[in-house]
């Protein structure tokens, strides 16, 4: 493997991160982390979405006229998700039936169309395809992460098996509901942030405002 | 032609256009008998699990043979026999204005807003316990409509099992319809009195275990009362005068004469 | 009336696309850095999802779901598997057309949006509204007040995140939180407080 395919591949894992680092991906890393089962469904969804998409788009980016381009991507885009989810609908009835909505909203899963116009429309096909396929990575190693310890703390369970008997069960751990609502996931990800920020000072943002702190020379 | 001119733009536009439809057209057109196979299977799995007729080493289709579908006017109580039980579609049915009616206010106790005709129902025929009579139930709760079936055992007053198929209530709290356990205490509680009234209804805090009405009460959801309505609300409402009670009634009548 | 009325609060404080739903989360979190910004990108989703919502559904009751084409003389054909790319296409042109009307009739509000304008297209809300409408059947009265309502309600959030992130500029937050962690421990506070309209029937 090729210096270059390396950093495409494995630097958005952790160094670029789609969705803690550039911001994109963010809604369905929240909605569809509750457990690790739809988490790794929407995971290879979005990396088979976005490795096809960037390279479909890479094919034809010398013919894209720059004024329609946005909606062209887009086209391409739509097209392959709304295949994925006739896909998904007659192989796996029962995970398309739990990813619903989210499936369609890969469309306008930022990374997918940010990495097109971003990356594809200036690189060549096979390139853009591993680009695909690494920025996919990165997403489906925070958005399992977020699953597991989501699924995890807040069910007991993971993958569907019972780890942690729960008292509903008729066992001992009480369940943390926080981390199955809303808020539980964006706390998860604050605190992912935080630590990921902590190991990788480089991606630590300057704050805006410098704290003036003040000597005191007098004795109160 | 350059490819930024009028003529470019309209040309690329254009062959975008076909590929795309034809790819997406052609997939939709393949898949989808298989897809409506998967969602008739998936329904039938969900039948036969509240039935307790699920077999795991075997296939849904030959445990399926053992259920028989009808459909039923929700009105009469009468079965409607030019109506195909396995096409029949009662989500549809209930957005058309020529299939359904729209339910006045203080009736729509389950907040479902429309009401189809027809509705397909369950039976699965054998002597003693094993006659059951499962009815396709559907209510809103906190988030959702919640989609269900209830199965009641030739009685028509004794539930026998209930399961959720859909809804999306709060993860942990009102998702909890779809717990097994809690699901098992509903097995062999009445849902009608003596009188034929429907008296069924989840207890915030628990069910007193020795007290009078104990045979028709099953735990509340702690966390999700609203839910926990929801569900009360939509089995008191189909199994009332609007929803399966004049089926039920038919049913009892039969049953007294046999 | 008072169907419609319960649908706005709904679709603004109970049912908030941003807060409850998750939805536009990538343009929330990085434009809510200023309460003017919020204000115009607020102000401009407002404008396009009141319009296409609706008009996803006209297309869907006149064009593509199963019997709508029966006015054409093709009762029996159902195109809904379309859905999707139609709606984002429509997004896409709205927001297109949008942006040559102010440019040619509001330039000062056109360059005050300036790049968030055609950020509009690829915010998950927008497209998120047309979706939730199909799937509950809004008739075309709801979808006109599903649109301003859920489109009210993700304007509302925004600059409320905008303004605590003002204030927030004056903390001293530790390095690893900085920007984007606490805007996500803030933002996970905001649904907090959401939910407790969760339940309340109107």
């Amino acid at each position: 493997m090729t210096p270059e395919t390396k950093q495409i591949l494995f630097e958005p894992l952790v160094d670029n991160n789609p969705v803690i680092l550039q911001i994109l991906g963010v809604c369905s890393a929240l909605a569809v982390t509750a457990k690790v089962a739809p988490a790794i469904t929407m995971s290879i969804a979005l990396t088979v979405v976005l490795a096809c998409s960037s390279l479909l788009v890479s094919l034809i980016r010398h013919v894209v006229p720059t004024n329609i381009r946005i909606i062209v991507q887009m086209t391409i885009i739509a097209s392959l998700v709304i295949l994925v989810d006739e896909f998904l609908a007659a192989f796996a009835y029962d995970l398309s039936k739990q990813l619903s909505v989210f499936v369609g909203l890969i469309i306008t899963n930022c990374i997918v169309l940010g990495r097109a116009e971003a990356f594809a429309m200036k690189n060549p096909p096979l390139p853009s395809f591993l680009d695909g396929v690494g920025q996919g990575l990165g997403y489906s190693l925070l958005l399992i992460t977020v699953a597991g310890i989501r699924e995890f703390i807040g069910s007991g369970t993971l993958l569907g098996y019972e780890v942690l008997r729960t008292v509903k069960n008729g066992g001992w751990y009480e369940p943390n509901g926080l981390l199955l609502i809303a808020p539980g996931a964006f706390f998860l990800i604050g605190l992912i942030i935080w630590a990921v920020r902590s190991w990788k000072p480089a991606q630590v943002e300057k704050p805006e405002y410098q704290i003036q702190v003040v000597h005191r020379t007098e004795v109160l | 032609m350059r490819k930024d001119s009028p003529l470019g733009t309209v040309t690329v536009a254009l062959v975008l256009c076909l590929v795309c439809s034809i790819a997406v057209a052609t997939a939709s057109v393949v898949l989808r008998p298989r897809q409506e196979k998967n969602a008739e299977l998936f329904m039938h799995k969900q039948i036969l699990a509240v039935a307790g007729l699920l077999e795991e080493d075997k296939p849904i289709d030959a445990l399926f043979q053992q259920v028989e579908s009808r459909v039923v006017n929700l009105d009469t109580g009468e079965y409607a026999p030019d109506i195909d039980p396995a096409t029949y579609d009662q989500r549809k049915a209930a957005k058309d204005p020529a299939s359904s009616r729209s339910i006045p206010k203080g009736g729509d106790i389950a907040k479902i807003r429309r009401r189809a005709n027809y509705a397909p129902v369950y039976r699965v025929r054998r002597d003693g316990e094993s006659d059951l009579v499962i009815l396709p139930v559907h209510g809103y709760g906190l988030w959702s409509t919640m989609y269900g079936f209830l199965a009641l055992a030739g009685d028509g007053r004794t539930i026998k099992g209930i399961t959720f198929y859909e809804q999306a209530e709060t993860a942990g709290l009102g998702s909890e319809i779809e717990n097994p356990r809690w699901q098992a205490q509903w097995k062999d509680k009445l849902a009608l009195d003596e009188q034929g009234q429907v008296r069924f209804e989840l207890v915030k805090g628990g069910v007193r275990a020795g007290g009078p009405d104990a045979r028709f009460q099953v735990d509340g959801l702690s966390g999700a009362t609203l839910t926990a309505d929801g569900v009360t609300n939509m089995i008191r409402y189909w199994l009332g005068e609007q929803g399966f009670g004049p089926y039920l009634a038919r049913l009892s009548k039969e049953r007294e004469q046999t | 009336m008072e169907a419609y009325l319960s649908l706005f609060i709904r679709s603004v404080f109970i049912e908030n696309l941003a807060l409850s739903f998750f939805l536009g989360m990538c343009t929330f979190l990085a434009v809510s850095k200023k309460i003017e910004t919020a204000l115009g990108l607020g102000a401009a989703v407002i404008a396009v999802q009141t319009i296409t919502v609706p008009v996803n559904h006209l297309i869907v009751e006149f064009l593509l779901k199963e019997g709508a084409l029966a006015w054409a003389g093709l009762p029996e054909v159902d195109l809904s598997f379309l859905g999707l790319i139609t709606y984002i296409g429509v997004i896409a042109a709205l927001v297109q057309i949008l942006e040559m009307v102010l440019d040619r009739h509001f330039p000062a509000l056109y360059n005050a949006l300036g790049i968030f304008l055609p950020l509009i297209t690829v915010n998950c809300a927008i497209l998120g509204g047309s979706l939730f409408m199909v799937e509950r059947g809004y008739t075309f009265g709801e979808s006109v007040v599903y649109g301003l309502g859920s489109g009210a309600g993700w304007a509302l959030a925004l600059v409320g995140l905008a303004g605590i992130r003002e204030k927030l500029k004056y903390s001293d937050v530790p390095a690893g939180l900085q920007g984007l962690g606490i805007t996500f421990i803030t933002t996970g506070l905001m649904a907090m407080a959401f939910l407790s309209f969760g339940g309340i029937q109107l």
